[in-house]
């Protein structure tokens, strides 16, 4: 009995003490933090960039001026809204409302095969006839949707086995891309340009680009497992750090150009395209039209999803399941771990050579530049953004991600009109906020796989692990 | 042979770096000690230190170029590490209430902890890009860097002569390191982060409270991290993407030491800035591949001996 009074006294003493001033009252509490957020909205929304010789303008331009006093007011608004809300008990009316909506959507949709089946063949209805609509008829647009909606998607779609399925973290996966997008350049003969510059003296390799596919999977996978052999066999988290520096040191090697192989900074230029010539049929993609690259991108993640749905339900897919909701339990089941979790990265390497391989004919030219490191964080991103380990989510994150600043940032009639909405050096700060906003409140993502959202909440619940990050296998010490 | 008549040269040059390298690794090293997570976000508390610090020797000494001397030069210096410190732990407490404690309590997994971490790097140095510009930012002189001694061997790459600022550099890192030596292994603080990196929920049983240990910890590795960006502004370029190549440098020192052992990334730190050093100065056009060659040691060492140089002892004193 003493100690249940003791620790209730103690409670209720709490209680007491934190309510007894008026300031004390959790909803000055919620007014700091609204205009907090409001004050850092106001910078992040604001168009106009810092300059290093007036440390102090940005704060100028947006909190003591009339946008920070406009930002501010809306704050208090919102404040004041949020708190008649809550104090006539209209958000408890509103869940009880729309709490059985939301069971029902939960029980029916997309749990049926034939609702995943059907969305995905809107999604390819909608994407073979996206070109001929509206604004997607603009040149800039189709270049958008060939040269970054198709291509991301396709290497969200390889991160996706990676990161949605194994549970794994690879922060190097554009490397892979970067690896692919090398070998296109060496098969079609624009480089190595050997210690003279001269590309044509040196490996007279001028294939059709359609063979770069398969070397360029059979590299990346090749490169994956090389990486990931060492490192897949501790612990999760310092896969995440070796492909980092993986990335980095593809991208050194590519600046330094060792015996010009890679020509440096200056990379490689007049990239041929691809061309058909098959049973007397001749095609050739030109680069002043986007559109037939755009069909070619379709055609290729069609099978690609083909391909992963059948891998995701077969007994791979499910060894991956078993691993990432708990890896000593599917050890001990007698699950292969390593030998999976190396398949899933090479699996991820060789989409994202493939996705290289695709955007290296799309625009002809390539320098180290073209890879930063920050891409490989923004197709984790996208990933993340759409649902990680659902396909359909993928699809569409990635699309929307990429679509989303290109459409902001706006063709150069639209940027001459004042259009631009968000500068686009602006842009990874945005994905970075939609990173952390996505894992502090919807860590399932846009449109969540059914099974990562029930694993992600159980693991919070404390049962499972949702990734493959503790990594025990082989015996190696924790 | 080139090495033999640069010795001494590259062996303090690697020193200057390596005790850099150690002061971002504790920040590191301790939150995985704590947390058990990679805090990706630490490069950021490093480049936020370095911000700090310029700010504050910009409103100091001003842009006119006039070398301060005497004991104005000492003030500014100190306060300018002052100010790096405040920044860089300033902003670790912050990332923690704002973006880990949220997830702590849902006891969220692992990867989600991860990207939450990468977030908020990429957020965070965009966001200074935004806020301050995003070219190089000019760094005033707090002292004239005199030559104190010289050393042994002719000289081509990096400092021949050894210059106040070096020695700065060096004597500010060993008395941080040695005074955070002491508050981990001396004090109820330091008892309090060694129960909770051994088992966090016992030391919760054992009336620790986790919660306050956890700030804590973010608060200490911020502090060193601050200092850090500002000694490493001193003598490099400061902008708003400074952070991330140390960052990984001093991640790579952590787990080459052995993660989550403190004394293990003071050492991993250290080695890694010869390692480094004496790259440049063995391989020919060595600048070019330092970056790669310290992955490789990474790789190597995770191959070769995965906890570390002196284990993954976290918990203990050393």
């Amino acid at each position: 009995m003493s100690t249940t009074s003791i620790s209730e006294l103690s409670a209720q003493v709490r209680r007491l003490r934190k309510h007894d001033a008026w300031y004390r009252n959790p909803v000055w509490g919620r007014l700091v933090v609204i205009l907090a957020l409001v004050m850092v909205l106001s910078i992040l929304t604001n168009t106009t960039q810092g300059s290093p010789s007036d440390y102090t303008l940005m704060f100028k331009d947006s909190w003591f001026c009339q946008r920070g006093a406009k930002f501010l007011l809306g704050g208090v608004v919102v404040w004041g809204l949020a708190e008649v809300w809550r104090w006539r008990g209209l958000s408890k009316i509103a869940s009880q409302a729309a709490s059985p909506v939301r069971g029902l959507r939960n029980s029916s949709a997309l749990t049926n095969p034939w609702t995943k089946r059907g969305s995905l063949v809107v999604l390819i209805v909608v994407a073979v006839l996206l070109p001929t609509m509206g604004m997607f008829t603009l040149p800039y647009f189709q270049s958008v949707l060939a040269g970054q909606v198709g291509v991301y998607v396709l290497a969200a779609l390889g991160l996706n086995v990676v990161v949605g399925w194994a549970g794994l973290l690879d922060l190097g996966y554009i490397a892979f891309f970067a690896i692919g997008a090398y070998t296109t350049a060496i098969l079609s003969g624009k480089l190595p340009v050997g210690d003279d510059g001269n590309p044509e003296l040196h490996p007279p390799i001028h294939l059709n680009l359609f063979f770069a596919f398969p070397v360029a999977v059979i590299l990346t996978m090749v490169a994956g497992l090389v990486l990931g052999a060492p490192t897949l066999r501790l612990r999760g988290d310092y896969l995440a750090i070796v492909t980092l520096g993986f990335h980095e040191i593809v991208l050194k090697v590519a600046a330094n150009d060792p015996h010009g192989l890679t020509n440096g900074s200056l990379g490689a230029t007049g990239i041929q395209t691809f061309r058909f010539n098959l049973f007397g049929i001749h095609y050739d993609w030109r680069t002043n039209d986007a559109k037939p690259y755009w069909y070619l991108a379709i055609g290729i993640i069609i099978l690609v999803v083909f391909a992963f749905r059948r891998l995701e339900h077969s007994k791979v897919g499910r060894s991956w399941t078993a691993i990432r909701e708990d890896e000593v339990a599917a050890a001990a089941s007698g699950v292969p771990t390593v030998k999976y979790k190396l398949m899933a990265f090479a699996i991820g390497a060789s989409t994202s050579g493939f996705a290289g391989v695709l955007a290296t004919a799309k625009i002809t030219a390539i320098t180290p530049d073209n890879f930063p490191l920050t891409l490989s964080i923004f197709v984790l991103a996208y990933v993340i953004f759409g649902g990680m380990g659902s396909l359909i989510g993928v699809i569409v994150g990635a699309a929307l991600m990429t679509f989303l600043p290109a459409f902001l940032q706006g063709p150069p009639s639209w940027f001459n009109s004042g259009h631009p909405v968000v500068d686009p050096k602006d842009i990874p700060m945005w994905i970075g906020a939609v990173l952390l906003a996505m894992m502090i409140f919807r860590p399932q993502g846009l449109i969540p796989s059914k099974r990562r959202a029930q694993e992600l909440s159980q693991a919070e619940a404390g049962v499972g692990e949702a990734d493959a990050m503790t990594g025990v296998a082989e015996g190696v010490a924790q | 042979m080139y090495i033999t008549h640069h010795f001494w040269e590259l062996l303090f040059q690697g020193i200057r770096l390596g005790s850099l390298y150690a002061l971002i690794a504790i920040g590191y090293t301790m939150v995985y000690g704590v947390l058990q997570l990679i805090n990706f976000a630490h490069s950021e508390v490093f480049m936020s230190g370095a911000l700090g610090g310029v700010f504050m020797l910009t409103a100091l000494v001003g842009n006119k170029g006039k070398v301060p001397t005497g004991f104005a030069a000492f003030e500014y210096t100190a306060l300018a590490l002052l100010a790096g410190a405040a920044v860089g732990a300033g902003i670790a407490f912050s990332l923690e209430r704002v973006a880990y404690r949220p997830l702590r309590q849902r006891h969220a997994p692992k990867l989600v902890y991860l990207i939450t971490a990468i977030g908020a790097s990429i957020f965070l140095y965009n966001l200074a890009g935004k806020l301050f510009g995003r070219n190089n930012l000019r760094v005033p002189e707090p002292f004239h860097s005199g030559k104190v001694f010289v050393l042994p061997g002719s000289g081509a790459v990096g400092p021949r002569t050894v210059k106040s600022l070096d020695l700065l550099i060096v004597i500010s890192a060993v008395v941080m390191m040695v005074g955070l030596d002491l508050i981990i292994s001396r004090t109820k603080l330091g008892a309090g982060i060694r129960a909770v990196a051994q088992d966090s929920e016992t030391a919760q049983l054992m009336g620790v409270d986790v919660n306050k240990v956890i700030s804590r910890t973010f608060l200490i590795g911020g502090l060193l991290g601050g200092v850090g960006g500002v000694l490493y502004g001193l003598f490099h370029t400061v902008n708003y993407t400074m952070g991330f190549v140390p960052g990984i440098k001093a991640f790579t020192a952590a787990v080459l030491g052995g993660i989550g052992n403190i004394r293990g990334a003071m050492l991993g730190g250290l080695l890694l800035g010869l390692v480094e050093s004496f790259t440049q100065g063995i391989i020919p056009n060595g600048l070019q591949w330092v970056d790669v060659v310290a992955f490789v040691v990474l790789v190597f060492v995770l191959l070769v001996r995965p906890t570390g140089l002196l284990g993954e002892r976290t918990g203990r004193a050393a």
